[in-house]
């Protein structure tokens, strides 16, 4: 009798204990520091730099968010996570947000309760081989050696691929890109598939980029974004706006150039809503008028986080395609700041 | 609480909880009790507590879905649509085959080691010395890693078995028959034709009656003093007669068993048997590994038997070698079997460390892929936790049966 009801009494404990969880901003706030899933090394989209700074485009997503909310560009603390764990970290509260070129999925978005705040880079899936082994196509791949990040979308695109054309392959999963990499130019696999981007970047690195062939067959649709647990609306809504607020910058024509100029005020209305010199978007969203201005201020908007990440310009040399602005042929597209 | 009160009746006073020594050990028992199941209550409420304001729920449905995903060593039937049940059931053999072959070959590694380290011989005992330190003390993941990527690198791979315009291929095959390739070794297959089952069936027949002869000389022995000769008769008995049965069949009709070679088609080598690189290296690391341990227990328990045993073998006029298999090991088991028990065990569960060479044990793919595709981590993790368990309690079983047997037998 006396024991159940001290286990009743932790029981109650147990409650109040767990309920602290919700209301991601304040932690965050509290904290002074933002937590921020990346990859664990994928040059280009977030790898740690010289002097171990992280740096890359998904990076840039997270840099922004925390310069929205805190004020501060660096105040992020960087969660290195495997395309095994990412989900757990991020369930369990280990990290506020996860920017690690994440596949918005059915099932990810609702069996698994996250919230993907929009898209920020539109990818597929594609296979990657060495030069010398004279593959024109995906379709010649029968029997083939197949190296493979365990953990992603692309395990089952892969199946479903292999399966739905009728010929055969050997899976060999790994963990880590750089550990397939390692893999994949020893020769253990013939083939090695990813995401698009990631192949590029991957192959940038390479001591002899040429010598490898990036097959022309796309297997899949990958729209990769950040994402949120489910449950935290406000979170969710601050992180959306964030990278809607970057995407609507280079709509705009408000680059980190010229932001402080604009941000006097312009003839634009939207601008002007956008940078906080006219109505009260910052306050609805629980923060002070220039969380976007500072957003855009860190690593400039959209445009400029490609093109200095992973555009023509940089060794990964990925053209826009797919994710130019919609006002470019693209599907990148905001909606409006009203 | 009413029991006590009762004995005591009469003069019982709650101080003397704690003061009378007849029921302070029941005080301190009751209060750990609660203690340990209130905080065991406490984690247990809290865990359900926060599933349920993420709006998750401990269901095993999963397991009936399709997984969706490919395997690459399968030794039952398996495809992309196969259930995550049935993935859970491929990766769990998997880890048997490595921990079996493992235990085998640590077995065979440790007890040479061991035996070896007291060698007489300088360099050999010093060369052992070396091999155990070495492995014992560096952790075993590094062993698999660093052993995978010399398989990797050292071997070539199937594209240096091609001949390609007009030069002869880099690599050339064993014999015809094995490809030793960065990807794992090929070898040939037996193929049972039409009556190879029955040349099967009569080898085994020969295992029994090699076993059945051993006992009848043993037993001649003990009983009669008369020494039969046993090495060249067992060999008899053991090839003989399927040596027999095959060449008949040849003759009056087809080749019961074939051998199917493995050729270089397209990416990979086809046909044969493949132990698969990645196999190859974590059954290598894990059983040289645990070998190195095995060899400290198998050199404990000779060292734990006197020096008079040898020396009255000795006197007797007993060989060395035979001093050490008749007199020495039998009962250097009784002391090397119970710690070999948990090296075993060790090797079984450090076999989930397989996915650093991208091996598909029971961890890879529950624990790992299906896992990660369902996001059921905690039901996927229990029903890991149980299977590891039921495994390392099944292998004491068997190897405390085994000890048993070999244990002093007090009469």
């Amino acid at each position: 009798m006396k024991k159940s009801v001290i286990i009743s009494a932790l029981t109650i404990a147990g409650l109040t204990a767990g309920a602290a969880l919700a209301g991601t901003m304040d932690d965050v706030k509290a904290r002074g520091k933002l937590n921020c899933g990346v990859t664990t090394g994928l040059v280009g989209f977030a790898s740690p730099d010289a002097n171990g700074e992280w740096e890359g485009f998904d990076v840039g997503v997270c840099r922004a968010v925390a310069a929205a909310v805190l004020g501060d560009a660096s105040a992020v603390e960087f969660v290195p996570t495997t395309g095994k764990t990412r989900f757990t970290a991020l369930a369990s509260g280990e990290i506020d947000m996860l920017a690690r070129n994440t596949t918005w999925t059915f099932s990810r978005d609702v069996d698994l309760k996250f919230e993907f705040t929009g898209v920020n880079y539109y990818d597929g899936q594609g296979f990657m081989v060495p030069k010398d082994l004279g593959v024109g196509s995906a379709s010649d791949l029968d029997g083939a050696t197949v190296c493979i990040q365990t953990g992603t979308t692309t395990e089952l695109n892969l199946a479903d691929f292999f399966r739905s054309n009728n010929i055969s392959y050997e899976p060999v999963p790994i963990e880590t890109n750089s550990e397939a990499m390692q893999q994949y130019l020893a020769g253990a696999c013939d083939v090695y598939t990813t995401d698009a981007s990631g192949l590029a970047a991957s192959r940038a690195t390479f001591e002899d980029p040429d010598a490898h062939v990036v097959l022309p067959e796309i297997i899949s649709k990958e729209p990769l974004g950040p994402l949120v647990r489910h449950g935290d609306n406000n979170w969710g809504d601050v992180v959306r706006w964030t990278l809607n607020a970057l995407i609507t910058a280079e709509e705009l024509g408000v680059t980190s150039a010229n932001i402080g100029e604009m941000s006097n005020g312009t003839n634009n209305p939207e601008i002007n809503r956008l940078l906080g010199t006219e109505g009260t978007l910052g306050e609805m969203l629980g923060l002070d008028a220039e969380w976007a201005k500072r957003a855009i201020s860190v690593g400039g908007n959209y445009g400029e986080l490609f093109e200095a990440n992973i555009g023509v310009n940089t060794p990964i040399g990925i053209a826009r395609g797919l994710n130019s602005q919609w006002t470019d042929g693209g599907l990148i597209y905001s909606p409006p700041f009203r | 609480m009413t029991m006590h009160t009762e004995t005591a009746a009469g003069n019982f006073r709650l101080s003397m909880l704690i003061s009378d020594t007849r029921y302070r050990s029941y005080t301190f028992q009751l209060v750990a009790m609660v203690l340990l199941f209130g905080s065991v209550g406490y984690l247990i409420s809290n865990l359900i507590f926060n599933l349920e304001t993420a709006g998750l729920s401990i269901s095993y449905e999963f397991l009936g879905e399709p997984a969706g995903y490919d395997i690459n060593q399968r030794l039952i039937e398996y495809n992309s649509q196969s259930s995550h049940w049935r993935a859970s059931v491929v990766g769990v053999l998997n880890t048997l085959l490595v921990a079996v072959v493992g235990c085998f070959f640590a077995t065979i590694f440790g007890v040479i080691a061991g035996v070896l380290r007291l060698s007489n011989n300088w360099i050999i005992a010093k060369i052992m010395a070396a091999y155990v330190e070495i492995f014992r003390n560096v952790p075993v993941l590094i062993w698999i890693l660093i052993i995978n990527a010399i398989f990797l690198v050292s071997l070539p791979q199937p594209k240096a078995f091609k001949s390609r315009g007009g030069n002869p291929p880099e690599a050339e095959m064993f014999l015809d028959a094995f490809a030793f390739t960065g990807r794992g070794i090929y070898m040939p297959k037996p193929v049972l034709q039409g009556g190879g089952l029955l040349v099967v069936g009569v080898f085994f027949l020969s295992i029994v009656a090699m076993f059945l002869y051993r006992r009848h000389a043993r037993n001649l022995l003990y009983s009669q003093g008369k020494d039969l000769p046993t090495f060249w008769p067992s060999v008899g008995i053991l090839f003989a007669p399927a040596i027999l049965s095959y060449a008949l069949m040849a003759f009056t009709s087809e080749l019961p068993i074939v051998l199917e070679y493995p050729a270089l088609k397209g990416f990979n080598f086809k046909g044969g048997i493949w132990a698969r690189g990645s196999f190859v290296a974590l059954t290598f690391a894990l059983a040289i590994y645990t070998g190195a341990f095995i060899a400290e227990n198998v050199r404990a328990g000779i060292l734990a038997i006197s020096k008079g045993q040898t020396e009255a073998a000795a006197s007797l006029g007993i060989r060395p070698n035979r001093i050490m298999s008749l007199v020495i090991l039998p009962q250097a088991l009784r002391v090397i079997i119970p710690p070999m028990i948990s090296n075993y065990l060790n090797l079984t569960k450090n076999s989930s460390l397989a996915i650093a060479v991208g091996y598909m044990d029971i961890t890879g793919t529950l624990g790992g892929i299906t896992l990660n595709q369902t996001g059921r981590a905690i039901e996927a993790i229990l029903l890991l936790m149980a299977f590891y368990l039921l495994i390392s309690l099944s292998i004491s079983a068997i190897m405390n049966v085994y000890n048993k047997s070999v244990a002093i037998k007090e009469r």
